[in-house]
């Protein structure tokens, strides 16, 4: 007897595979990217010390990652290959975040509709603005759709409850204490937990640096941060 | 080109090399040699006096601004110390051009490696990559274009500044006190070896350091003195604990104007 035709709609199988992503995706813990007065926070809720979720790219263009840690941080060091060569090539000011935002949509979305397995990660990519032109925040989902953000946007489980939470109380770039202690609000709630310091990795695009801005903060600048009366 | 494209030849024991993905992707020849020596190579602009001096916790590095072809000056205002990252500075000496081009890999190489690994090369690590980088231009140095970078960080393990000196071959040799290297190098060792004390502050280390270049100047025809006139200054670097900064050309002008004075014949 023939075996029968084996035929999956491709409907099913992107629905299939969007599904299992998104499970994959909302079983970790989340990521908040938000435009601050000093510039750009990228704050993770991440247990571990050494194991990163946000990261420097270039000069002023910062990675954060979520979902699977292998898939995310292969995502993270082509991402810093390709700023690196093209700011070697060309010049340091010829690497933007909308070029690197681009190439990671086409990525995630060549994966997606062609491998069997997708990529389980959601990313974002945060470029700090300057001369007048605008901080870049885009958030770039497992299947390659890629979202301009404007002031905030937050990626991980239950991120759609913590982005609404925070478009709620944030409506315009608040100080960098207040932005951060707010952030760290939310997670708790969202989460119904409370959220030590040393289970935050924060990060800053910092916009009064020169050259490379990123910078990460310590458990001693975090603490301090938090301590700031408003 | 083999590949245009460094997400399909990641392995996840990839060197963290910035070099090494250079090659790999095709965009690196390296230089080769044509077997012809010559002592003096064609006539290309060279940059001249560099030099570095430990102080307690730190060490400073200065270079003078002038490049010179031959007798001719063939740039007033170039940087020889050229920043690394947040604890190291690299200055070059000998042909400009590759010189420029190896401190500006150099600098991406060790930026490369401390995004993807999450933590900064030891300074040994630096100044091993950095070694290896100049043994690879020897072919170059072979046909008369020679490189001889200087190298200086603060060592955060030990608390300390310190200075790593280099042959055309790659030999690196760590110094415990000062180097300069250049046409006017001896000059300016010379100058140090009278003004260097062990564990001298910051303050007193910029100072010799200016002193040395201006020796140098005096001496020899290819480093360029303090230039009043364009007021174009020796730039001068610091790397301590607070990490790497550039001293204002307004301090080394000041200092200059005082030195030029007190040098002055008067009576």
């Amino acid at each position: 007897m023939a075996a029968l035709p084996f035929y999956v709609s491709p409907e099913q199988l992107m629905q299939d595979k969007a599904e299992y992503a998104k499970k994959g995706i909302s079983r970790g813990r989340s990521v908040v990217v938000l435009v601050v007065q000093e510039g750009i926070l990228l704050a993770a809720d991440n247990p571990s010390a050494s194991l990163y979720k946000i990261s420097e790219v270039y000069d002023r263009v910062a990675f954060a990652g979520v979902g699977k840690y292998s898939e995310f941080e292969n995502l993270r060091k082509a991402g810093i290959r390709h700023a690196d060569l093209k700011g070697f090539m060309y010049s340091r000011e010829d690497v933007t975040g909308r070029s690197l935002a681009n190439a990671y949509s086409q990525l995630l979305g060549s994966a997606f509709s062609q491998e069997m397995k997708p990529l389980e990660v959601e990313i974002v990519l945060a470029d700090l603005g300057t001369d007048g032109r605008p901080d870049e925040i885009y958030r770039i989902s497992y299947d390659g759709s890629i979202f301009d953000e404007p002031l905030l946007t937050a990626v991980g489980g239950r991120a759609e409850q913590l982005g609404a939470l925070l478009r709620e109380r944030i409506k315009a770039p608040l100080p960098l204490p207040e932005g951060l202690r707010i952030v760290r609000g939310a997670f708790q709630e969202i989460s119904e937990a409370p959220l030590p310091v040393d289970q935050m990795e924060v990060g800053l695009l910092d916009r009064k640096a020169v050259g490379r801005t990123f910078r990460r903060f310590s458990r001693q600048d975090l603490s301090g941060i938090l301590d700031t009366p408003v | 080109m083999k590949r245009t494209d460094p997400e399909s030849s990641a392995s996840p024991f990839d060197s963290p090399s910035f070099l090494d993905c250079l090659k790999s992707l095709g965009y690196w020849e390296p230089a080769s040699f044509t077997g012809s020596v010559s002592g003096s190579a064609a006539p290309v602009p060279h940059a001249t006096t560099v030099l570095a001096v430990r102080y307690k916790g730190g060490v400073v590095m200065a270079g003078d601004r002038q490049a010179s072809e031959g007798y001719q000056v063939s740039s007033r205002a170039i940087s020889k110390v050229i920043p690394v990252d947040r604890f190291s500075c690299v200055a070059i000496a000998g042909a400009a051009g590759p010189a420029i081009d190896m401190a500006r890999l150099f600098r991406v190489e060790i930026e490369h490696y401390e995004k993807l690994e999450g933590v900064m090369l030891t300074t040994d690590g630096k100044a091993n990559k950095l070694a290896q980088m100049v043994r690879e231009a020897l072919p170059m140095a072979m046909q008369g274009l020679v490189v001889v970078p200087l190298f200086a960080g603060y060592d955060a393990g030990r608390g300390a500044g310190r200075i790593y000196k280099y042959d055309p071959a790659g030999g690196r040799y760590e110094e415990d006190a000062y180097h300069a290297n250049g046409s006017g190098g001896l000059f300016a060792r010379n100058a140090l070896k009278m003004l260097w004390k062990e564990g001298m502050t910051r303050a007193q280390a910029i100072e010799a350091a200016l002193r040395a270049l201006y020796e140098a100047a005096d001496e020899d025809l290819g480093t360029g003195g303090p230039d009043f006139v364009r007021e174009i200054y020796p730039s001068v670097f610091t790397m301590d604990r607070e990490g790497t900064s550039e001293l204002p050309p307004a301090e080394v002008a000041r200092y200059y104007r005082d030195l030029v004075d007190s040098l002055k014949r008067k009576d």
